[in-house]
């Protein structure tokens, strides 16, 4: 069986610059897969080349058993994969429910949409009593949910996440990662960006550990989270 | 002369044709923030088309039957040189510094302003527009002219079917999100560039509405008409936020407004005679779009500043 995602050599590149200089992983239907890592190790490079806003200088990403290389941004959510960006990126002068509807941007099935803003509403509830509000008006949390509800609202297959826990009070972190472990206990797949390794790694049944470009160590959520080096580098202890 | 409802009334109805070519300005801004300067020729384009399907339908052609033809030419060929300009002169320059599209805004205005005055036939001179007979209107103390009633019923349809486009169909809620972040519009599935030409499209249209009413309004029409005219329209669009695009309409009206009760009124404050002539309406124009900027640069619909953080 293959892999819902996989990733071969991706390399992509600014410029000269390479951000990220061939990696290799792959996610599976039903896993949740994180890459962690410091700021500038090219993970949020990643995840915007997979969702078409970059294009690679080299490698392979196949979905769902097709190649993405080709495939223009605005046409990789139909195919299943949403993404929700790093910095939450919602529409400020939009209401939230425009937000989310804007998540179903492609879909044709009104009752299906009209559920799928219940079920968003249903997992954060503070969404539903603000349905009206501008969206730019909300907190930081509340634009996060939202940036994850709005992703959702595609019905994708694989999900990816970009630091949702970024900026966000202790409360407010804790939240949306118990949300991520909710999805996850509904079967979503999901890749998740962290830099906040302990949250992630407890989540994940894969984790990858990129520096600078490459990544540099492999395993999963529970044997990364008690590695020596790991804990050193992103743990905070010494 | 003197009576200010007729003054009010003359000035909303050529606010409302500044309104109609400010869409142009606001809508493209909104999506790609180029200040596109060919606008004004693209309205005067879409002048000559209307004219050159009244030349082409047979002589005493009822205006009923020729101005809705005239509008569907002045559209045709406002849209088309729209999105050519947009294909070919903006489109390979999208990632480029800001000056370049800017400057090459201004090239394609000159280009269309030499091209209709060099090929279109006896185009050096003013040429006349078809006029609409009968009229004038009174209603109570207020005339509206023959030429008027065009805007009358036009402007206000106009509005309503760009509101219903941007707020109802899939394609303006696509529009929306674009202006407000067009990476993340894509991640939505928003084919942005084709947004973009229909944002360039849509423009022209509403700009060839306006040039209509233009030619019905004043009777001839000229290579140059765009440029005065394209200025007021951007200053419209300035003054009620640009980006905006109901913003464009009210800048448009305001504007309108202010010019006529200017030129006036002003000849009656003592001392100021001199400057109530028709010749200083660009100017008291102009001054209004300095004092609003100085005091709200965003302009009247401006959006929040802190709504980009």
């Amino acid at each position: 069986m293959t892999a819902l995602l996989e990733v071969e050599d991706l390399r992509v590149a600014y410029g000269k610059i390479e951000a990220v200089k061939g990696i290799s992983f792959k996610v599976e239907a039903g896993q949740v897969v994180t890459l962690i890592g410091t700021n500038g190790a090219g993970k949020t490079t990643t995840l915007r080349t997979l969702s078409g806003l970059l294009k690679p200088v080299g490698g392979q990403i196949r979905f769902n058993g097709r190649s993405l290389k080709k495939i223009p941004a605005h046409q990789v959510v139909s195919l299943g994969l949403a993404h929700s960006p790093e910095g939450r990126h919602i529409f400020p002068r939009m209401s939230i429910e425009d937000n989310l509807r804007l998540g179903a941007f492609l879909r044709n099935d009104k009752p299906g949409i009209e559920k799928d803003i219940q079920r968003a509403y249903d997992l954060f509830p503070i969404l539903g009593e603000r349905r009206k509000q501008a969206a730019g008006t909300l907190s930081g949390g509340e634009q996060q949910m939202l940036a994850m509800g709005r992703a959702l609202m595609s019905q994708p297959k694989l999900l990816m996440l970009d630091e949702p826990s970024m900026g966000l009070s202790p409360i407010m972190m804790q939240k949306i990662m118990a949300t991520i472990a909710e999805l996850k206990a509904q079967g979503t797949t999901i890749l998740l960006v962290e830099q906040n390794a302990q949250a992630a790694l407890s989540l994940a049944d894969q984790g990858h550990v990129m520096e600078i470009g490459n990544i540099v160590l492999s395993g999963t959520g529970r044997d990364l989270l008690h590695d020596e080096s790991v804990r050193k580098a992103y743990l905070g202890e010494d | 002369m003197n009576e200010l409802p007729q003054q009010l009334v003359n000035g909303l109805l050529l606010g409302s044709m500044y309104g109609l070519v400010a869409i142009g300005y606001t809508m493209v801004y909104g999506i790609v923030q180029l200040i596109n300067f060919a606008h004004g020729e693209i309205f005067m384009t879409g002048a000559f088309g209307a004219l050159t399907v009244w030349l082409w339908l047979p002589g005493g052609t009822s205006m009923w039957i020729a101005l809705p033809l005239m509008i569907i030419g002045a559209v045709i060929v406002a849209v088309a040189i729209a999105v050519g300009a947009e294909r070919f002169a903006y489109r390979p320059l999208r990632n480029a510094p800001r000056l370049a599209p800017l400057i090459t805004a201004i090239g394609l205005s000159l280009a269309l302003q030499q091209a209709v005055w060099a090929w279109y036939p006896e185009a050096k001179s003013a040429r006349t527009f078809p006029q609409i007979a009968g009229g004038p209107f009174e209603i109570g103390s207020v005339t509206i002219q023959t030429g008027d009633i065009f805007l009358v019923v036009a402007a206000p349809i106009s509005m309503a079917v760009l509101a219903w486009f941007v707020m109802k169909t899939r394609t303006g809620r696509g529009m929306q999100a674009t202006a407000q972040d067009p990476d993340t519009a894509k991640l939505m599935g928003v084919n942005t560039d084709r947004i973009i030409v229909i944002a360039f499209a849509l423009g022209a249209a509403f700009a060839a509405v306006g040039a209509v009413a233009y030619g019905l309004k004043y009777g001839e029409i000229n290579f140059r008409m765009g440029f005065i005219l394209g200025l007021k329209a951007f200053t419209a669009a300035v003054l009620g936020g640009i980006g905006n695009i109901y913003g464009a309409m009210i800048g448009g009206v305001v504007l309108g407004v202010a010019e006529t009760l200017a030129t006036a009124y002003i000849a009656d404050i003592p001392g100021m005679d001199k400057f109530g002539s028709q010749s200083w309406a660009d100017v008291w124009a102009f001054v209004l779009l300095i004092l609003v900027l100085l005091f709200r640069p965003q302009g009247l619909l401006g959006e929040r500043v802190a709504d980009r953080a």
